[in-house]
This record gives C-alpha cells, sequence and structure tokens, in this order.
C-alpha cells in the first residue's frame, strides 16, 4: 500500500531522530520553577497566588482570561518567591510565578495512581469543563486552548477527529515516545474527545518513520471503536493542519478558513495524552514530555518535564552546552525558535529543546536569485516565495494580499532548500503581517 | 556566556548551494566535452577555454572594477556560460570571435542586466546571436569531424550539417529520396561523427549529462520533454504529410542543437519560467518555434531562437501561470 500524503511540495530534511529509541525519563524537580502565565494563545492568565502563598502540584495559579485563554497550575509544591518577568522563547519578558520548590506534594483530587481508567461516564459538555479547568492547550506548539477548540460554534458540524501524530520536525521524538509508551492512555484519551465532539470517526496520522508505535497503536487501537491508524509518508511539513487533514480525509481546507469548514477538528496527539490524565485522573497539564537533543549534546534524551522548569536546567541535565559556537531552539530545526539565552522555562507547548553546533548554527549568507524554481516546487500552499519575498522588499502590499502571502504556513521549506541561502520565509513573516494588519484595519473600517 | 546565535526559522539548510547547483552543470557539461574533443581534437578543447576564460575574466573585471561589487565569479555561473557558447560554435571559429562573443554574453547579456539571475536572455545564446550577425561566415563554417582532429586551422576541410544539408538540397528542389545518400546515418547522427558546433553533434554524450541533471533534480523533466515534444509533433505533422519534403522527427532530434537546446539552453534556471504549467507552455512553445523555423525560415537550425524568443516571454508566463494554491479551488466552492 503506497503511504499517504498531501499533494503538494514539502521536503525531506535529514530526521536525525537520535533519541528515537530513548525511553521517556523522568527528569528530576528542579529547585525553582518560573511558571509562565502566558504558555497559550490568547490573552495571559491572571495570577490569583501571592508572595508567600503556599502551592501544591496541581494548585491552580492562574486563572484563564477572556474567550481564548487557559488555566495555569502549579507544577511544584512549595512557596511562591515572587511573580516577576522572565524571558518567554522568543526573548520578550512575560510574567511568571516562581515557586521554590519544597517536596512533591499533589493536590488531593488528583489520581496519581497508574491503573487504567478506560470508562468516561461524562457527558461532552462536562468533558470540555474539566478540559478547560485543567488548562490544556494544543501542545504542538501554538498553544490554542483546547477546550475552545471543542466547542463547536451554532452552524458548523465537525464528523472527523484527527488526531496529529506525524510529528514531522527532525530531530523531536516526544510525541512519537507517548505514542509508543504511553498508547493506552492516549487512546482512551482520543476516546474522550471523540465522545465531546459527539464524532464517530478518529484517525491517528503518523509518519512512517515510527514503525514501532504504527505497530504498538494499530494492535492497540483494535480495541477502541472507531479509531483508525493512518501511516504517513515521511514528508515535512506533514503534521501542518491543513497538510494533514489533506492527507488523511482528502479534504481541502479552503484558503483563508479553518478545518471546521471541512469537518474535521485536529488535535495533537501530546494533548490527547493530558485529556485522558486531565478528564480520568484529574491531573492538570503541568509536565510534558521534552526532547532534549542535538548531535553535540553528552546525554540527549526524552524527558518527562514539570513547566517552568529552566531551560538552562535542562539544557544541564542533558550535558550542558557544548563549547563551540551554537544555537539553543526551543521546538525543532524547522519551526522552532532559536533563544537568546537559557532563561526561559518549559512551557505547555515545549516540545523539545535542540542545541545546534558549530557552522550549522550560523546561516550561510544570501546570494541572488537564480529562479531555480525550487521554492515555488517545495511551497505546500502552493505559493511564490520568490516573488511573495520581492513583494515584501518592495513594500507591494495589494500585490502580496492578491498572492495570497497570508496562506503562508511558515513551515520554512522555501528558505530550507533555496540554494541562494536567501532568507525567503523572512521577508514573506515580514509581508505576511503587515498585510494581516492591513486586512484587520480594514475590516474594522 | 551568551554567544548564542539568534535567527528566525527554519533553522535547517539543504546542503545545496548556486555553487554547487553550477558545478553539477559543469559536470553534466563533461561528456559532451569529451566528445567534442575526440570529433574535433585539440581545436575543440583551445575554443572551449578561450571562451571560458573570457567570460569568466569578463565577469570578474566588470563586477569588481567597473561595478566595485564583490567578485562573484565563484559562483561558477560564468564558467557554464563560457562552456555553452563554446558549444555552439564551429571548432574553426577565430579566437578572437569566440572570446568577443563570451565578452558579449557576459557583458551585455548578463551583467547589464544586473548579474546573475536578473539576466532575461540566456547569455550563452545571445552570444551566439551576437555571433552569428557579426560573423555569419566563420559561423557558419563546419570542419569535417575526426579527420581535422589534429589540425589547428581545420575549416580547411569542411563538412555540412545533416540540417545544411537539407536545407540547401529541399531548396534545390530534389526530394529527400534522391539526396538521402549524402546525409549521414543515425548512427553517426547519435555519437556525433557530423558536421556542427561542438557540443551538439553527439546526442549521446547530451543524454548523458542530461539524465544526469534530471536525476540530481537540478532541472525538471518538464522543459526537455515538452521541447522536444513540441519539435517531434511539428515535424511529425509534416513529416506524415509528405516525408519527400519533410525529415522525419528522429532526424530532427539528432539533427542540430536541439537536444542541447532542451537540456541545457532551455532549462536555464534563471531564464526559464517557475510553475510546472508555465515550464509546459514554454518549452512547448520553444520547441514548436524551432520546429517552424527549421522547416520555414532561412537558417537550417532553429534552436537557439526558439529558446531566445521563449525567454523574452518568461515574465509574462510567470504572471500567467502561477502554481495551484492549495485550498484555492476549494474556496471558490
Amino acid at each position: 500500500m503506497s503511504k499517504i500524503t498531501f499533494p503538494k511540495g514539502g521536503i525531506h530534511p535529514p530526521e536525525n531522530k537520535i533519541t528515537e529509541h530513548l525511553p521517556i525519563e523522568t527528569m528530576p524537580i528542579p529547585d525553582e520553577v518560573a511558571i509562565l502565565l502566558s504558555q497559550h494563545l490568547g490573552a495571559p492568565a491572571k495570577p490569583i497566588v501571592a508572595k508567600g502563598d503556599k502551592v501544591l502540584v496541581g494548585t491552580l495559579i492562574g486563572e484563564a482570561q477572556g474567550f481564548i485563554s487557559a488555566n495555569i497550575h502549579s507544577s511544584v509544591s512549595g512557596t511562591v518567591v515572587k511573580i516577576d518577568e522572565i524571558p518567554d522563547a522568543n526573548g520578550y519578558p512575560k510574567t511568571a510565578v516562581v515557586i521554590k520548590v519544597e517536596g512533591d506534594e499533589w493536590e488531593p483530587s488528583c489520581d496519581l495512581s497508574s491503573e487504567l481508567k478506560k470508562e468516561c461516564p461524562l457527558s461532552p459538555s462536562d468533558i470540555i469543563e474539566k478540559i478547560k479547568q485543567a488548562g490544556i492547550v494544543g501542545m504542538g506548539g501554538a498553544g490554542f486552548p483546547t477546550h475552545v477548540k471543542l466547542m463547536i460554534p451554532e452552524g458548523k458540524s465537525v464528523d472527523t477527529l484527527i488526531i496529529n501524530a506525524a510529528e514531522c520536525e527532525p530531530y523531536l521524538t516526544a510525541d512519537h515516545r507517548l505514542l509508543l509508551e504511553r498508547t493506552e492512555e492516549l487512546l482512551v484519551g482520543v476516546s474522550i474527545l471523540k465522545k465531546a465532539l459527539s464524532v464517530d470517526r478518529a484517525v491517528i496520522g503518523i509518519e512512517s518513520n515510527k514503525p514501532d508505535a504504527i505497530k504498538k497503536l494499530s494492535e492497540t487501537a483494535l480495541e477502541y471503536e472507531g479509531i483508525e491508524i493512518k501511516e504517513l509518508k515521511t514528508k515535512y511539513p506533514q503534521g501542518a493542519e491543513k497538510q494533514l487533514i489533506k492527507a488523511v480525509t482528502g479534504r481541502e481546507v479552503p484558503s483563508g478558513r479553518l478545518p471546521l469548514d471541512v469537518g474535521c477538528v485536529v488535535i495533537n496527539a501530546g494533548t490527547a495524552h493530558a485529556v485522558y490524565r486531565a478528564v480520568q485522573k484529574n491531573i492538570p497539564l503541568i509536565e510534558r514530555v521534552v526532547t532534549v537533543t542535538g548531535k553535540a549534546l553528552k546525554k540527549p534524551a526524552n524527558l518527562m518535564v514539570r513547566t517552568g522548569t529552566p531551560v538552562s536546567v535542562v539544557v544541564d541535565y542533558a550535558g550542558g552546552l557544548p563549547d563551540d559556537i551554537c544555537k539553543v531552539i526551543s521546538g525543532g530545526p524547522m519551526m522552532g525558535k532559536a533563544m537568546p539565552n537559557l532563561d526561559s522555562t518549559i512551557t505547555k507547548t515545549t516540545s523539545g529543546i535542540l542545541v545546534i553546533t558549530g557552522k550549522e548554527a550560523i546561516r550561510p549568507e544570501p546570494t541572488a536569485c537564480i529562479r531555480c524554481a525550487k521554492c515555488v516546487s517545495v511551497c505546500p500552499m502552493g505559493l511564490e516565495p520568490y516573488l511573495l519575498e520581492k513583494l515584501t522588499e518592495n513594500k507591494l502590499w495589494d500585490k502580496a494580499e492578491e498572492k495570497a502571502i497570508t496562506d503562508c504556513v511558515e513551515c520554512g521549506s522555501c528558505s530550507y532548500i533555496c540554494p541562494a541561502a536567501r532568507p525567503l520565509l523572512d521577508n514573506i513573516r515580514y509581508g505576511k503581517s503587515t498585510v494581516m494588519m492591513i486586512k484587520r484595519k480594514r475590516s474594522a473600517k | 556566556m551568551n554567544k548564542l546565535t539568534v535567527s528566525l526559522s527554519p533553522h535547517a539548510k539543504a546542503p545545496i548551494d548556486t555553487q554547487k547547483v553550477m558545478l553539477a552543470v559543469i559536470l553534466a557539461l563533461m561528456p559532451s566535452f569529451i566528445a567534442s574533443l575526440y570529433f574535433f581534437g585539440v581545436r575543440a578543447f583551445i575554443v572551449t577555454a578561450v571562451s571560458v576564460v573570457a567570460a569568466v575574466l569578463t565577469e570578474y573585471l566588470i563586477t569588481t572594477i567597473l561595478l566595485k561589487r564583490k567578485n562573484t565569479t565563484s559562483d561558477l555561473s560564468a564558467v557554464v556560460a563560457g562552456l555553452l557558447l563554446a558549444y555552439n560554435v564551429p571548432s574553426s571559429i577565430p579566437l578572437w570571435q569566440i572570446a568577443s562573443g563570451a565578452v558579449f554574453a557576459m557583458g551585455i547579456a548578463k551583467l547589464a542586466f544586473g548579474g546573475l539571475g536578473n539576466n532575461p536572455f540566456n547569455p550563452a545564446l545571445a552570444g551566439r546571436a551576437f555571433m552569428l550577425v557579426s560573423f555569419p561566415q566563420q559561423m557558419t563554417t563546419w570542419p569535417q569531424p575526426v579527420v581535422t582532429k589534429m589540425m589547428l586551422n581545420p575549416d580547411a576541410l569542411t563538412a555540412a550539417t545533416p540540417l545544411g544539408i537539407l536545407k540547401e538540397h529541399i531548396k534545390a528542389g530534389e526530394t529527400i529520396q534522391q539526396f538521402s545518400n549524402k546525409l549521414p546515418d543515425y548512427w553517426h547522427m547519435f555519437i556525433g561523427n557530423i558536421g556542427g558546433s561542438l557540443g551538439e553533434t553527439s546526442a549521446l554524450a547530451i543524454l548523458i549529462g542530461g539524465l544526469f541533471l534530471l536525476l540530481i533534480r537540478v532541472i525538471s523533466w518538464r522543459i526537455p520533454f515538452f521541447y522536444l515534444a513540441g519539435l517531434v509533433s511539428i515535424t511529425g505533422i509534416f513529416y506524415l504529410i509528405d516525408p519527400t519534403r519533410y525529415a522525419d522527427p528522429l532526424f530532427h532530434l539528432l539533427a542540430g542543437g536541439v537536444l542541447l537546446g532542451a537540456f541545457f539552453m532551455a532549462t536555464d534556471l534563471v531564464t526559464s519560467p517557475m510553475s510546472p504549467a508555465g515550464q509546459i507552455i514554454y518549452a512547448l512553445g520553444g520547441g514548436i518555434l524551432a520546429a517552424l523555423i527549421r522547416l520555414f525560415g532561412s537558417y537550417p537550425e532553429g534552436c537557439s531562437y526558439s529558446i531566445l524568443i521563449m525567454n523574452a516571454f518568461v515574465p509574462l508566463i510567470d504572471r500567467a501561470l502561477p502554481p495551484s494554491r492549495f485550498g484555492k479551488e476549494a474556496s471558490r466552492a
């Protein structure tokens, strides 16, 4: 059987999954954590603790503010030292609750037993409420609050739940290990999500470079009703929402529309696992699997890390930064963010910490575009990156809008492939955000 | 401690650059170079060397001295242009003429337009067109292959090109059957033992290099395929109408420069369209034009002009035929 994939564009960078066979290891709890109040899209949560307060693991410390926001819970037990600004992965100062760790005492409501709890008698709305309370957000990177995704607006209907287990980013293996090691929990999570959405069909899309996980999932999923496993060709960006929907269902999300418009909801595999923990075990989202990786690291690993753990602590645990000039990335090499320092902390959306060294860490100098058309052929959205770059440079915003610059999913395939090392995506990002601002102003009129 | 590099994503880069792309093209041109040495001997080497050196030197002097820019010759694009220009001239060409062609190709066709990536026309073909109007006699005198191998002044022994023979006799009112004994057989045309420009006579050598470029994906299959398809279909139609006046498509494939043009000139990255649909239209148009010029034009060969003409349409084609967008059709429905 030929493996399914999206039809247009895409690249296949070296996979570098050096941690794929390393079981998830529990990272020791650090002495102090700094839990960001903004670990999701939308408004930051409002802190509801003060300096000196005692908190337990799972204690609510930040309340969601506004529609697209999520609750924040303490990932450790101890005393709130201060509420202060720390840099996030982009280097922007963001408010965080700093907690000095004392022991490891959990909220009594959390069920820490290892027993698998399969049945879920809750109603869809109760499930969504529990997910909301637990502060669950999309763990693939964007951090969209999951409960918002599950509330289907009036007039829309959903028939398919898609679980994004592609993990198409090179290096990252967090989802892979979770799929393999927590298979049953994850499948129960998928069943719960199915129930919350009232759909009969869930499809788990997973790339062919995880054969062990595919085998385990396929065998185990037989016991669950309405969950299919679909093996996808290993191709980046297979895990991009629109590309995944196209690969799995053949449906094409129209330009400027959402998965809902074609009857799909896409949830990340790690998120489905967090849903299980929240709904069946009352455990809010306070830890996640983080792949700490890089060829120059002494001890790459898949780590279960508490949110708020400083990146520097995680890097030290993996053997520390190599001397060679280097780049530390939150996420994978294709879409991750290069961090200016190691002062930020692990959030709900940190899928990996990637250390790259030497020449690889520095971008080659751009040369003239030779019109080789590689960027056009790899763009999964069928755009013309070379042209969008030029239009942005010349500030031709109308033309850029007409050429659908806002359709760009920022996958970076164009910059990756460009023989002239043009900063295509850098320019397109600037153009995209400018065009989006112009569009907003126009519709506000 | 802070020595971290910060940049926007992506943080990975495919291990290709312009220099490697050009190096691949140079490698792909080597079989033809070897064939030209075999058929035209030492003179082929000298002409090629002069062309390449003149091209590189022109680019170097213009960029560094005249424009005070960075020296860009290390991207090897000037080497490619020099090689291709040499492949488009007879081995007997006077050296100052090939040198002037190379200077025109780089100075006017390429650098005057802004250098690599900005030239609308293929520099080598523009150089050839310049030479054809400036030195019509020397550009259409073809030394006999193999026989002239060791000669430094080979234009004493000339051989017409297959297309030249065809044109001349058809003009004289003969049918192909009457003069077919004067045409070389297909095997000689395939391996390159015929009169013609340095790099165009050996179909075999061009195909080896062309297939290499296809395999490593420096060029797309669409342009050579549709260029040749355009040529074959038009010459095929006329062959079917009157085989006494029109040569068969296989003859047209093997004669003259269409194979070199299809694999190495029409596929020039800079001067060909970006989208798959655009590449098909451009190549098909080029192939049809080449056939029409050969059949009805005053020159026996039409390859260079067919590509130069289509080069002029590339901006229009790029605008008219963008790639198909994801979700565009769906958003109309």
